[in-house]
């Protein structure tokens, strides 16, 4: 049983210690931990009720843990809701999207936080279109992302297109962490080599990225580490040297713990 | 990184997939029949019929848009239309006087019924959950028997003045109901296009979850939504006592399908996320037009209703082949 060094050796951004979740009887999380560094990307892998969704869901504040503390930046934290999470710099990136098909890339990435023209105008509600899109060309740009047209209804985009305009959403409204869950679930290979490629450039700008996936050769190819789950609790972790598909689903599958269980 | 759409080169295809589509439809019907009756159905005093016809529609049409555009509906438009008028007439009634001062107390009674009528339809689909197409059948039906509860038979307490000005008149030759409705039409449309208001109502009906997740009010937003509407359909009640001179209180049960009918050949997807203020005072004009061309050629009106009906299905048709192939 080999011993996992933490990579970062400075506290992590985002911890979870020792979460217990209950739904009246169900025990989604019993006794979770988690933790994520800055400018890490960390894969959150487990099989189908291994509790990845509610783990996620705890840290981004849509749940609050039965038991046992969400730490950020080494303080304790209460999240109550979403806009807690995204007031300390997590956004999500949600397996839907949350994406208004019927409008166009700056439309969408502004959705909720729609820019107001000045004096006036801006009391009177009048968008700042110009602003939006400029600013939605310039962070479209960074994270080198191509549309087919971007003052077109983003239903007209790929599936890998509309993916990106939200993973370049969550990053641009994002200061410190990403939430992803399951990015390529939906997607080609092509456009799933394109998300991944996204996440590499998220992690370069210094952010963090939780991302939830299935897929062990994503993960593989973008991951820093490897946290599983398994019944609602950590069982495994792997550093980059021991991420192997064989780990990896011999941890899923319960066949290989390397975490010290209470 | 992103071609410019902008710089594209005008295609005729595009014209005829767009949302002007629907211009030239208008366009075409309207020239079909000014080379049939040319000196009649060109004349002004015909354009001004028309307009007059669908000024009123027009007005509940700009409110039926924003909530056909958030994927609801609102049966109860004329039904409101009439209840506001009802209580508008009792007010001005009460005053007995025939100033103007009357007529406006009449107009902010109509505003506040109506509004209020819209924001108990946005209440029950936004929080209580009701489907905005059973909501607003309801309400339609409990406007429509308060209105007859309250008045007992068609009031005509309508102040000289209202119906002398706004009812009948004109402003350089254009009816003044026109010119309210036209008005009330580029408001509607600069709100919608333009303001954070008009944006939210399109990411609800494009996207609910969406726009709940990123932080949008939406029921608060749906709430407004319908409330405007009622305040349209509560100025529109004003409206028609100062063109009929009363309440009219039978005189709307199909006000509610032509108005959506409007909004729908409009190119205003029944689906939401899509839609314009502006193609719906085409959707208006249409049948307004066939109406009036259709008896100068000698044709019984009720053809007028089987070709709003080809026209509409045709309208929706096109809404859908057009999501099948950008979907």
């Amino acid at each position: 049983m080999q011993m996992i060094a933490t990579t970062d050796t400075q506290q992590p951004l985002l911890e979870a210690r020792q979460v217990w979740k209950r739904f009246g009887s169900i025990e989604a999380l019993r006794g979770a931990n988690f933790a994520i560094g800055r400018g890490e990307v960390v894969a959150l892998m487990g099989d189908n009720g291994a509790g990845k969704s509610t783990l996620v869901k705890t840290l981004c504040g849509l749940y609050a843990p039965s038991e046992g503390e969400v730490r950020f930046d080494g303080r304790a934290v209460q999240l109550s809701s979403p806009k807690d999470a995204q007031a300390l710099g997590m956004e999500t990136v949600y397996q839907d999207l949350a994406l208004a098909p019927d409008l166009d890339a700056a439309a969408n990435m502004f959705l909720g936080r729609e820019v107001l023209r000045g004096g006036l105008a801006g009391r009177l509600g009048i968008l700042d279109k110009p602003q939006m899109r400029r600013r939605t060309v310039e962070a479209l740009t960074t994270m080198k992302v191509a549309l087919k047209s971007i003052d077109a209804p983003i239903a007209t985009l790929s599936g890998g297109q509309r993916q990106s305009i939200a993973v370049v959403r969550a990053v641009t409204w994002a200061d410190k962490l990403v939430v992803m869950d399951e990015p390529t679930a939906a997607l080609g290979v092509a456009q799933s080599a394109a998300v991944l490629d996204l996440i590499r450039r998220v992690k370069e700008s210094g952010r963090s990225v939780i991302l939830i996936s299935h897929n062990v050769p994503d993960v593989m190819a973008v991951a820093d580490r490897v946290e599983v789950l398994r019944h609602g609790r950590r069982t495994a972790r792997f550093d980059r040297a021991d991420m192997s598909m064989e780990n990896i689903v011999a941890a899923i599958t319960g066949a290989l713990v390397n975490e010290p269980q209470a | 990184m992103t071609d410019n759409s902008q710089n594209r080169a005008f295609r005729l295809e595009d014209l005829w997939s767009g949302p002007m589509r629907i211009v030239l439809v208008l366009g075409l019907i309207v020239a079909v029949f000014a080379i049939m009756r040319f000196d009649t159905f060109a004349s002004f005093a015909n354009v001004r019929n028309i307009g007059m016809a669908g000024a009123i529609l027009l007005v509940m049409a700009v409110g039926a848009t924003f909530v056909l555009i958030t994927g609801g509906v609102d049966l109860s438009v004329g039904a409101v239309l009439v209840f506001s008028g009802v209580i508008a007439a009792k007010v001005m009634g009460a005053m007995g006087s025939d100033g103007w001062e009357v007529a406006a107390i009449g107009l902010l009674a109509a505003m506040a019924a109506g509004t209020a009528w819209g924001i108990l339809n946005g209440l029950l689909v936004a929080k209580a959950k009701v489907p905005a197409l059973v909501v607003t059948l309801g309400t339609m039906g409990a406007a429509q028997g308060l209105s007859w509860i309250i008045a007992g038979e068609d009031l005509r307490d309508v102040p000289y003045v209202l119906g002398d000005t706004v009812g009948v008149g004109s402003i350089g030759g254009i009816p003044v109901l026109v010119i309210i409705a036209i008005a009330i039409t580029l408001l509607g449309g600069l709100m919608l296009q333009l303001t954070r208001f008009g944006r939210h109502t399109f990411a609800i009906g494009s996207n609910p979850l969406a726009a709940r997740e990123m932080g949008i009010n939406v029921d608060w937003h749906l709430v407004r939504v319908y409330g405007l509407a009622g305040l349209l359909a509560g100025i529109a009640g004003i409206l028609s006592l100062a063109r009929y001179g009363s309440t009219t209180i039978g005189g709307h049960a199909t006000d509610n399908l032509q108005v959506i009918a409007a909004v729908v050949i409009g190119g205003t997807s029944l689906f939401g996320g899509r839609g314009s203020v502006f193609t719906t005072a085409v959707g208006v004009l249409i049948p307004a037009t066939l109406a009036s061309g259709l008896i100068m050629v000698g044709l019984n009106t009720f053809w007028r209703d089987v070709a709003v009906g080809v026209v509409l299905v045709a309208a929706v048709y096109l809404d859908q082949a057009g999501r099948r192939l950008t979907r």
